[in-house]
């Protein structure tokens, strides 16, 4: 297989990379495995135990997942509608919604987290707007709780789940909708008939990469929850700097990579690795 | 109706969008010392304050370095792997690829957890090796996407009208293939440049006084000393954002 001289040049061009993620990132993770399994007492599950039967960090685990899966659900909605009309709208829509989409794709989750809790906080516009004109009375409990943090991520989800529906929908052939409405079928029967059954891998893989990234993200649930609305990244970090519970923060972390793994598996069994690829790209 | 329709949902979902980026500009010009939106006058101070504080310039340097180095490493690294890949038909490339494109599916906080594991044991924690270590990891996915697509649409023929006029490997690769991606490498650079420039979750882990990048800075002042100096540097990233995206927009439309 490696009679060509190209072909010596090329691995040794291409195995530097991979090379220095399997010391830079499979090593240490492996690593990270070892410390979730260490106990001051040896080798044991003690970490795991703890995770399992510590109601705190069970509650934490179930509000990670409801959160998730409710800013999933959304982000994934709009995300679908803004790439509808990024595929079929007018020049100007799609203009709109591009920089729409791009410029918030670009800038960093921090500043776009800092900027929802001046918007949601007691005194900030939300309140102050509706406030003056007069729809309410007391200030709305928008910052520090979970709806402020749903609200932040789904902002911050939506251009990530934009790019692979957009994708599945431009390999859609305009004529088989041109052929559904001239057969006379409604707006909702082609897209329930055509369009959705045609963009489903793209659907699916935007449903899984933004859980995925929800799960693991810590900058806006920190900033716009405050502390009380703790989910289980920034439950790992507190661990780990503020405790110096390592083995715990190492075994959630371990617990985390299984599910998105496992999702990750699931996605590719049902879509097929080859169209994820494509959708990717 | 219809029209009327999709017009109102673009125009609220893009408000949701936007709402927050517009919503920081006043607030950066307030003349008070607090954040606050601003009643009547306007101020530049928290732009001065901004502009001549040497921690906030010293921050901006530090995020500057990191990027640029982190950028190169990148770049050079998804390059050479994507022509290398290009250039055999090893049944290794699955294998490979799949290495290069873990740390994007990791959860933010696992792929955190593994640098701090990592350069706690070489010793290299809240050091400008440690964090463009840290930032090319997270990066790095990124980079070879952007060259596998910018190869995947080379065509085969350019290597084989290459070879057959006498040129070989080093040469075709060289002068042939890499001037023909070379939008795939300007964009491989671009996006791990800004991925090191904006990341927070790995450099809150693998950072602490030593270096401290602009994203650091303004995490702290979100946590201890909440001022308008934050909103003023959030509208100079929106700015410089806003702009280098403009500019891409040209580049393309031009090409």
């Amino acid at each position: 297989m490696l009679k060509h001289p190209a072909n010596w040049l090329g691995l040794s061009l291409a195995l530097p990379l991979p090379t220095l993620l399997v010391l830079a990132y499979l090593l240490p993770l492996a690593g990270v495995l070892a410390w979730s399994v260490s106990t001051p007492a040896g080798i044991g599950f003690g970490h795991y135990r703890q995770i399992a039967t510590d109601p705190l960090i069970l509650s934490i685990l179930w509000r990670t997942l409801r959160i998730c899966t409710v800013v999933t659900l959304v982000s994934v909605v709009i995300a679908y509608f803004l790439a509808y009309h990024l595929r079929f709208g007018s020049l100007l829509k799609k203009r709109i919604l591009l920089i729409g989409v791009l410029i918030p794709f670009w800038l960093s989750a921090l500043i776009r987290a800092f900027a929802w809790l001046m918007i949601l906080r007691g005194n900030g516009l939300a309140n102050t707007f509706l406030q003056s004109v007069g729809a309410i009375s007391e200030p709305l409990a928008l910052a520090r709780n979970e709806l402020g943090v749903m609200i932040g991520m789904v902002h911050f989800l939506v251009p990530y789940a934009v790019l692979p529906i957009l994708s599945s929908l431009q390999h859609i052939d305009d004529r088989l909708l041109q052929a559904s409405r001239s057969l006379g079928a409604s707006f909702w029967r082609s897209f329930k008939d055509i369009l959705l059954p045609l963009s489903s891998s793209g659907l699916l893989a935007a449903t899984v990469i933004v859980f995925v990234f929800s799960l693991g993200f810590f900058v806006t649930p920190s900033v716009l929850g405050g502390g009380r609305v703790v989910m289980v990244a920034e439950y790992i970090y507190l661990q780990m700097f503020q405790l110096s519970n390592w083995g715990l923060g190492a075994a959630l972390s371990a617990i985390l990579m299984l599910i998105v793994v496992a999702l990750m598996l699931l996605l590719i069994r049902i879509v097929g690795i080859r169209r994820l690829m494509d959708t990717a790209s | 109706m219809k029209q009327v329709a999709s017009w109102t949902g673009i125009a609220v979902a893009v408000t949701f969008l936007l709402l927050p980026l517009v919503v920081i500009i006043p607030l950066s010009l307030t003349p008070t010392s607090f954040l606050s939106f601003p009643t009547g006058d306007l101020s530049l101070r928290h732009y001065e304050a901004l502009f001549t504080d040497p921690k906030w310039i010293g921050s901006a340097a530090d995020s500057l370095i990191v990027a640029t180095l982190s950028a190169v490493v990148c770049t050079l690294l998804s390059v050479a792997m994507a022509s290398g890949l290009w250039l055999t038909n090893t049944r290794l490339a699955p294998v490979f690829i799949t290495i290069a494109l873990l740390p994007i599916v990791a959860p933010q906080v696992v792929s955190a957890m593994i640098v701090y594991y990592l350069e706690a044991r070489l010793g290299i924690l809240d050091s400008y090796v440690g964090l463009v270590v840290g930032h090319c990891v997270v990066a790095l996915p990124y980079a070879v996407i952007a060259m596998l697509v910018a190869f995947s649409r080379l065509s085969r023929s350019l290597e084989r009208a290459s070879r057959s006029l006498g040129a070989g490997t080093w040469t075709t690769l060289w002068r042939v293939l890499l001037p023909n991606v070379k939008s795939g490498i300007f964009g491989a650079a671009f996006l791990s440049f800004v991925i090191s420039w904006d990341e927070v979750a790995v450099t809150l882990f693998i950072s602490g006084l030593n270096v401290m990048t602009l994203p650091k800075r303004i995490w702290d002042g979100l946590r201890f000393d909440i001022n308008p100096v934050i909103a003023s540097v959030s509208v100079v990233m929106i700015l410089l954002t806003t702009i280098v995206l403009i500019v891409q927009a040209m580049r393309k439309t031009k090409s």
